[in-house]
């Protein structure tokens, strides 16, 4: 096992800070500076190939690994768990490329790249999230030539948006559209919140943190620059609204958090859980308890320390 | 006998084209075309398939930049503008709100993944209405308008047959009150029955929302129904002009005689 | 201004039309050359000669459905002289929706239009309000005698006698300073032709202005103020 941890040391070494090459970084960081310096415009880079396919982060970790230092303390998270795989394998890559600090505490990070969800502790001024973004075109689905959505954005053309939310209310009487809910930033540029429930749409409007969103098989990064305004879009007599659940959290008893179900047999026999782990984890240790405090999910969720 | 208003003067032309020409490298699409449309007005190019009837169309409606040539609108923001002049924020702008364009297969004009209702609706999005309710009902107004059955509203455009799609295209390129509307064969791929009803509703909510229109066919019937002055184009340049019954009843040059003389009679 | 009661309300001079046949070798037609006449007020002229010398022509010159080839056609309109061979296109259909009326044998109108709407039609385009224009839509559709239950469905199934019933509607429900009748009682039975008769005469009394082309005599004698051979200005082929 030494020879092979020492080959593996040895592999480590041969990478430069944090994966990529220097180039390359200043290349994204350009692009990062181009995307903070115009909110929610959408810019094109030039992707590399990352050591994970496509859709499992790439953007993300180029955007991390382009603003990331040794004294940065990172976490990673997916659909609000920092335990799952992709989240623990991203985590390691930085704890081994970039030598960080890593952690599942929302107040200790400094960088948290998040696939599909914004942590329910409020961010602070100083943190960066990074958002992994499948489609970075909120028009895409409407309107299938790049050249015309480009026009639409440049020439602030955002009709077409509605008509999504206009069908979603021809079907449904209601917004339906849950994740991925569009957004105007700064009155300006329609963009796309990636998919994020809509519950945490609001948590973007006049954040403190800085949000980095990397799309790397899409070749675009965007950004919502610290405490700029975020608004979901809507009708005037069908505004904007959140998830809510009439359950609270099975384990913390959390009654403003965003909720998973969780099916637990054939019987029909399901409970409501904190997506995000950490926080719902960090409201047991308080002392906090929901209806089934006793239950095995709540005591599996300590494995990963990496 | 008197109680009737007279003297109304005559307005000034709503479109005035001048010395128009779009070349495709040493190819004449169309060449040197001038003409004026009045408000109210309905002007019928006609051509066969190659004249260079749709790429005047094109032109015209900003879709493609000519090669020399003006076109001088009267448009409700700016006054009278060089449309091709206009930067293409303003041309889209002015595409978006005063123009409309019923293309002849519906598949161009309307956006086939979202419901007739929405496909109608867009026009008042893309102006900036923000009320559902509001625009709910004005697209089951214009559905009813163009005599489509207002509870398929919700379908998609690919569940109604090409007569109706063709309707949908029309109230959807109505709906935001334009001044002007393009139409390129708007009843070419439908059959003949259905091609005539089409054509009436047509001419009455021309008239009703006094619209000017220039329409585009190779049709002569569709062109003595429609419009009330013609222009006939041969490879590319317009070789007669007037009012729709003198080109028709008294055509003068060789090639509208030819195109007259042409049509079935029935 | 003072004999403006009295002044032609259409006016020819020298006309001459030829039709040039580009399908047939560019065959030349030369119909007539050097044509003059005027109608005054409260005449009707009526356009004689036999078939094919060009009564229909000059009739479709009047109206400016032909083109001319050399020569003028002044037509008063709004109190002014207006040279239908020079007009632009907006000039002429106004000249047509206010001042020059015409009834052709044929009715040719808009499919699926109702009648009531037809005869609406002229007095609408000229900003008569809706239910003044039906009120007298209704009268005139009467006094022709077309039955009523017919006056809500388009003219397109109706006989020939009633089209042109329809047709004379369209062209007598408001008075136009000038009317040109294209063979206008051709498919009417006595009694109708009776009335038509009597809707031109009371035209002519208030002043208007006529061009007639009419192949029944009795028609013919009972309106004609004057005669006009139009052989006469017959072209040298």
């Amino acid at each position: 096992m030494s020879t092979l941890a020492d080959a593996s040391n040895r592999e480590t070494s041969l990478y430069n800070f944090a994966y990529l090459d220097e180039q390359t970084k200043r290349m994204i960081r350009r692009a990062i500076l181009k995307a903070i310096a115009i909110p929610g415009y959408q810019v094109p880079f030039g992707s590399r190939e990352m050591p994970v396919p496509y859709g499992w982060g790439t953007g993300g970790i180029q955007v991390t690994a382009a603003v990331i230092g040794p004294d940065d303390v990172f976490k990673c998270i997916d659909q609000g768990a920092d335990d799952t795989t992709n989240a623990v394998s991203i985590r390691r890559f930085f704890a081994r490329v970039a030598d960080v600090r890593t952690t599942e505490a929302t107040d200790e990070a400094t960088i948290i790249q998040s696939r599909h969800r914004i942590p329910e502790r409020p961010l602070e001024n100083g943190q960066i999230m990074v958002f992994q973004v499948p489609q970075p075109e909120p028009l895409r689905g409407l309107e299938p030539r790049e050249t015309e959505t480009r026009a639409m954005h440049a020439y602030e053309e955002y009709g077409l948006q509605y008509v999504s939310l206009y069908e979603n209310v021809s079907a449904y009487g209601r917004i339906a559209a849950t994740a991925g809910y569009p957004v105007m930033i700064d009155e300006r540029y329609l963009m796309s919140p990636s998919p994020i429930p809509k519950f945490d749409n609001p948590k973007m409007d006049m954040s403190p943190a800085l949000l980095l969103f990397g799309a790397g098989r899409e070749k675009r990064i965007y950004a919502v620059p610290p405490y700029t305004r975020v608004r979901s879009l809507d009708f005037e007599d069908y505004p904007f609204e959140t998830q809510t659940w009439e359950d609270a959290c099975a384990l913390c008893g959390a009654k403003d958090s965003y909720l998973d179900e969780v099916v637990l047999d054939d019987d029909d026999h399901r409970m409501f859980v904190c997506s995000d782990s950490s926080h719902c984890a960090t409201r047991r240790d308080a002392g906090f308890t929901g209806p089934m405090s006793g239950h095995e999910l709540a005591r599996g969720e300590d494995g990963d320390t990496a | 006998m008197n109680r009737e208003p007279e003297n109304v003067p005559e307005p000034a032309p709503l479109l005035q084209v001048d010395g128009l020409t779009r070349m495709f490298g040493h190819v004449t699409g169309c060449r040197d075309v001038s003409f004026e449309l009045h408000p109210g007005e309905i002007l019928g190019v006609v051509g066969e398939s190659g004249s260079g009837k749709t790429t005047l169309l094109r032109c015209l409606s900003g879709k493609l930049t000519p090669t020399a040539g003006a076109a001088v609108f009267d448009s409700r923001r700016h006054g009278p503008v060089n449309v091709f002049e206009l930067s293409e924020q303003d041309r889209r702008r002015l595409q978006r709100e005063e123009w409309g364009f019923v293309h002849q297969n519906p598949r161009d004009g309307l956006r086939m993944r979202v419901s007739g209702g929405a496909n109608v609706a867009e026009p008042l999005m893309n102006l900036g209405d923000r009320h559902y309710g509001r625009m709910r009902q004005a697209t089951v107004d214009w559905l009813s308008r163009v005599e489509l059955d207002i509870g398929r509203v919700d379908d998609k455009p690919r569940n109604f047959s090409g007569g109706m799609q063709q309707r949908i295209q029309i109230a959807r390129n109505l709906i935001h009150a334009p001044r002007l509307v393009f139409m390129d064969e708007p009843t070419g791929g439908l059959d003949v029955s259905v091609q005539a009803r089409l054509l009436d509703l047509l001419r009455e909510l021309v008239r009703d929302l006094d619209l000017s229109a220039i329409i585009v066919t190779h049709d002569m019937g569709v062109a003595r129904l429609m419009a009330d002055r013609l222009l006939v184009m041969k490879d590319g340049c317009v070789v007669e002009t007037g009012l729709t019954d003198q080109v028709l009843d008294d055509a003068h040059h060789a090639y509208t005689q030819l195109l007259v003389s042409s049509v079935l009679q029935i | 201004m003072s004999n403006d009661a009295t002044a032609p309300l259409i006016r020819v001079e020298g006309l001459a039309k030829r039709f040039t046949l580009h399908q047939h070798d560019a065959a030349r037609i030369n119909v007539f050359e050097g044509l003059d006449f005027e109608v005054r007020p409260g005449e009707c002229v009526v356009l004689a000669g036999p078939s094919g010398v060009g009564k229909s022509t000059l009739m479709r010159c009047l109206y400016g459905n032909y083109l001319v080839d050399c020569g003028h056609v002044l037509v008063r309109h709004d109190g002014r002289e207006v040279d239908l061979v020079s007009a632009t296109p907006q000039q002429i259909l106004g000249v047509r929706r206010r001042s020059l009326g015409y009834v052709s044998q044929f009715l040719r109108v808009i499919p699926r239009v109702p009648t009531l709407q037809l005869v609406m039609e002229p007095l609408l385009e000229n900003g008569v309000a809706a239910d003044e224009a039906e009120c007298r839509a209704r009268d005139m559709l009467g006094a022709l005698n077309l039955p009523e239950e017919h006056w809500g469905l388009p003219p397109a199934t109706f006989s020939g006698g009633e089209q042109q019933r329809v047709n004379i509607a369209r062209s007598f429900v408001r008075r136009y300073p000038i009317l040109l009748l294209d063979e206008p009682t051709a498919s009417l039975d006595a009694g109708n032709r009776e009335i038509v008769v009597r809707l031109i005469r009371e035209a002519l009394a208030e002043g208007a202005a006529m061009v007639g082309i009419f192949h029944d005599e009795d028609v013919r004698n009972a309106v004609a103020t004057r005669t006009f051979e139009v052989a006469q200005y017959r072209a040298a082929a």
